[in-house]
């Protein structure tokens, strides 16, 4: 018997539901995304740099984070405390955020100093460094559910700065149990939901262009390209094509 | 040459802004694989992960608890427990969220969100602290003790207090045990020196982290209560934690710790967030408008314009400039992604 598992291609030939919001989102989201802007295999020759090596340096350090967090949580916050095995994990988990700190750091100043928000890629940039704040409360409160002398001394410190804002009254930092479900449910998702949109923003939007010095100063354009950068091929158009 | 500008919201032209916009790229367009370069980032960052692992580990200095604290320095332990009982202590005059302490919340003028928001974890000292856990002792010397104490006017017992706090200031520990010198304390002295031996055996880290239930995951109060006390601060000055060592971004021993969060530290080192009692709000406010700022780089006019003026990038795109330099910009050779 010949299930439509064996012909792939039957769900394809099938007439369309052009009304339903299943179609409608599969429609916006190749519109916006098609296969070959989402996994391109050429880039803009100006893409020669090792700064651009830190973008994604930091998405691979964020797996190792994610990967050594999740055995950590298979055994136990105490695990650690007791296990050599865990001692090695944890170290593992501790280092590796270092290296995504280090890179994503080093990734956020490179793209300020090529101003990467240029030709409609704020959003790219504003998801960025909302990405690198949650970051930062997401290693926060990973300090604070070390259940040792130093979580214990940064909490207790940092109840003072949070309770001032009035936020301590809901995010109680002495309190283990709530930053452990916090650093392990809720600031990891919203990290994993910024960064997988940020990633995504760069892929619609490509890659920055470098700065264009060749035009002249107090120069004017008419911009009604609501467009992004073309992923299509495209033959290069004699200067001042339409300047 | 064709530009990627915002969208106009009317017709109208609109004028070139080289900090907003850009010339769409028509050059050529070289093989770049996307997954392969992900896969060794992934495998470099896993080796460098391994080997800092191998040779550094981790830090994880033993918790303190109340036991280690009272059997380490029993006497900077009743002088702390003596403030939680006559309601003295830092966490007694912290303020919201514990408590509602008159002129204890921080503000910025009239911008006072800790006092605005109120007590959400109330924390009244003397009971939780010394008069709750007291009570589930059964000695009788120790029931007596506290029944007095209970059933003396608020002047008597500010008199007990006033006088145990002057004589546990010259108190010593001999082999551990606190002996405070004689005076006119009445009840205080065996509440405390009975609170000090329950800390020693552990029953009070115990009680305090399962007032409510069994499963205790909340630690704030024994962690409040410890806190109050120097030992705890202590240890955290030999440890370069202090807030005046930049202890926020530190961690114990040589380790990394936190070094993103050095600019929020650096705050805490000048004027006049260094002294003010509002320290605190300050700071924050300092970071939520730097925080602001650096996320709305892209619409601020002046500071969008850092990156194009202070011409970094030509580091970055150096061999796009040295090929429109040379004249080898190798027009329309692409067949693109």
């Amino acid at each position: 018997m010949t299930t439509i598992a064996d012909k792939p291609d039957a769900v394809i030939d099938l007439p369309e539901d052009a009304h339903q919001l299943t179609a409608k989102v599969r429609h916006a989201a190749l519109d916006a995304l098609p296969p070959g802007r989402l996994m391109p295999d050429r880039q803009p020759a100006y893409v020669a740099s090792w700064i651009y090596v830190f973008g994604v340096v930091t998405v691979a350090a964020l797996s190792v984070v994610i990967a050594t967090g999740m055995v950590l949580a298979v055994f136990g916050p105490a695990w650690w405390h007791e296990s050599p095995t865990g001692l090695f994990v944890n170290s593992l988990h501790l280092w590796s955020v270092e290296v995504f700190f280090f890179a994503m750091v080093v990734h956020l100043w490179g793209k300020f100093f090529m101003a990467a928000w240029r030709g409609r890629r704020r959003a790219t940039w504003v998801t960025g460094v909302v990405s690198f704040v949650v970051s930062v409360g997401a290693a926060f409160t990973g300090y604070l559910s070390q259940q040792n002398f130093d979580s214990q001394w940064i909490s207790t410190q940092a109840k003072d700065g949070i309770n001032s804002t009035g936020a301590g009254a809901i995010f109680n930092v002495t309190n283990f149990g709530q930053m452990l479900m916090w650093h392990i449910v809720l600031l990891p998702l919203a990290v994993g939901v910024l960064v997988g949109g940020h990633i995504l923003l760069v892929r619609r939007r490509g890659v920055v262009p470098p700065f264009a010095e060749t035009a002249k100063k107090g120069r004017t354009d008419t911009a009604p390209a609501d467009t992004a950068p073309p992923f299509e091929p495209v033959e290069a158009a004699p200067a001042g094509d339409r300047s | 040459m064709t530009t990627t500008a915002d969208p106009p919201r009317s017709r109208k032209a609109r004028r070139f802004n080289p900090d907003r916009d850009v010339e769409e790229w028509h050059g050529r367009y070289e093989p770049y694989d996307l997954i392969k370069e992900f896969l060794i980032a992934l495998v470099v960052v896993v080796v460098l992960v391994v080997g800092l692992a191998a040779v550094f580990s981790s830090p994880d200095e033993k918790a303190v608890t109340l036991a280690s604290w009272s059997r380490s320095d029993p006497v900077d332990f009743a002088q702390t427990a003596i403030t939680e009982l006559d309601g003295t202590s830092g966490t007694a005059t912290y303020g919201p969220p514990y408590n509602s302490t008159s002129g204890s919340s921080q503000s910025i003028g009239p911008f006072s969100p800790e006092s605005w928001v109120g007590v959400h974890i109330p924390i009244d000292t003397a009971s939780t602290d010394v008069i709750g856990p007291l009570q589930t002792q059964r000695a009788p010397a120790t029931q007596a003790a506290l029944q007095s104490y209970q059933s003396a006017s608020p002047a008597q017992q500010a008199q007990w207090l006033t006088a145990y706090e002057k004589a546990v200031a010259d108190a010593t520990a001999p082999g551990g045990t606190l002996r405070v010198p004689p005076g006119r304390y009445g009840p205080v002295g065996t509440m405390i020196g009975s609170l000090t031996a329950m800390a020693q055996s552990g029953a009070l880290d115990t009680q305090l982290l399962s007032t409510h239930e069994f499963y205790g995951t909340d630690d704030t109060k024994p962690l409040l209560f410890v806190a109050d006390g120097t030992y705890l601060a202590d240890l955290a000055q030999n440890q370069h934690l202090s807030g005046d060592q930049w202890g926020m971004m530190n961690e114990t021993g040589n380790y990394p710790g936190q070094a993103w969060l050095w600019l929020y530290t650096l705050w805490y080192q000048v004027p006049p967030m260094n002294s003010s009692s509002n320290g605190d709000l300050q700071v924050w406010a300092i970071m939520m408008v730097l925080t602001l700022g650096l996320a709305l780089v892209p619409f601020i006019p002046g500071l969008r314009s850092i990156p194009r003026l202070s011409r970094v990038y030509r580091l970055i795109w150096r061999q796009h400039y040295r090929e429109l330099a040379g004249g080898v910009r190798a027009v329309g050779a692409a067949r693109g992604p």
